[in-house]
């Protein structure tokens, strides 16, 4: 007997460009992953998790995220989200969950003001959540980043906090930082722990012709962990 | 009514953009300290209350055109 596919949706929005490589890295992983418009209201019937996928939504004016933090779609990421549903934000994804106050800091320009597009070494925090389940606790990662804004803030008291509540899953190696994010941050958890947003893109590294292999560890995990959500019946 | 939103980074918020154009300043020979870059917005109201409008852009600011936790924002209502 086959396992289970998890339904988990990736959302587009006009802009959007990493949504077919979600989709088919969600797949190849054992997932069906319909691709959502940003019009719909509702997400598609049994989602067990949802993908925000990289791209500039809208044309990423203002700040990145900025609109479509306020799409249909969005509403109702945050309705499932609120309701314990796994989300994970890639690159625009995660710059769009900040935004949307679901995710704590800020993604400003890189430091070096230009658009940084290459492999980056990174350290896995965490191990214990559903979207790093598949890796082990100071595993280092090679992923792939290309991004403009991806230079995650937060203030020194925010910091501390996320520090001691360990929401800081998952972090660029030492002297790998592409972006001049504080404290080296990659990738950030909500304080419950269903919503992640990381910089680096896991579905460019699902194919070891292509460089790595490690970006299957982290989309990997989610599917592990969405497809449990069905057995227990989440 | 026209209006117009100041948005600035925070302090302490690295802004490499201000800071190119603080060093190339500094190449063309001014003697100039910090420079920091923001963004303003112009906004045209159909109120002509300058109290009205004022509330309007706080609420514009506040969901879409700052991020606090990054961004300042200064509103100026043109005199009627």
């Amino acid at each position: 007997m086959s396992e289970p596919r998890p339904v988990i949706p990736v959302v587009v929005w006009p802009g959007s460009n990493d949504d077919r490589d979600a989709q088919l890295a969600l797949e190849r992983l054992g997932a069906d992953a319909p691709r959502v418009w940003h019009t719909d209201e509702s997400l598609p019937r049994g989602t067990a998790a949802v993908v925000l996928p990289g791209g500039f939504s809208y044309g990423d004016y203002l700040r990145c995220g900025a609109i479509a933090r306020f799409s249909p779609a969005l509403r109702a990421v945050e309705a499932f989200a609120a309701g314990g549903g796994l989300v994970l934000g890639i690159c625009n994804g995660f710059q769009i969950l900040t935004e949307a106050g679901l995710l704590p800091g800020a993604l400003r320009p890189n430091e070096s003001l230009s658009f940084v597009c290459r492999d980056v070494a990174l350290v896995v925090e965490r191990a214990d959540t559903p979207f790093t389940s598949r890796c082990n606790p100071g595993h280092e990662l090679t992923i792939p980043v290309k991004h403009g804004d991806g230079c995650w803030f937060a203030d020194d008291e925010l910091l501390a906090h996320l520090e001691s509540t360990q929401q800081l899953a998952l972090r660029y190696a030492d002297g790998a930082n592409p972006n001049g994010a504080v404290a080296n941050v990659a990738g950030v958890l909500n304080a419950d722990g269903n919503v992640f947003g990381l910089m680096p893109h896991p579905e460019h590294a699902v194919e070891p012709l292509l460089g790595s292999a490690d970006g299957a560890l982290i989309l990997g995990s989610l599917v592990d962990a969405a497809r449990l959500s069905l057995a227990v019946g989440v | 009514m026209r209006a117009t939103v100041l948005v600035r980074p925070k302090p302490g918020i690295l802004d490499p953009q201000g800071q190119a154009v603080e060093s190339s300043l500094r190449h063309l020979g001014f003697d100039v300290g910090e420079a920091r870059i923001g963004r303003l917005v112009d906004v045209e109201l159909s109120t002509d209350d300058a109290d009205e409008a004022r509330a309007q852009l706080e609420r514009m600011c506040e969901q879409l055109l700052t991020n606090p936790l990054i961004e300042s924002y200064q509103i100026e209502v043109e005199a009627a």
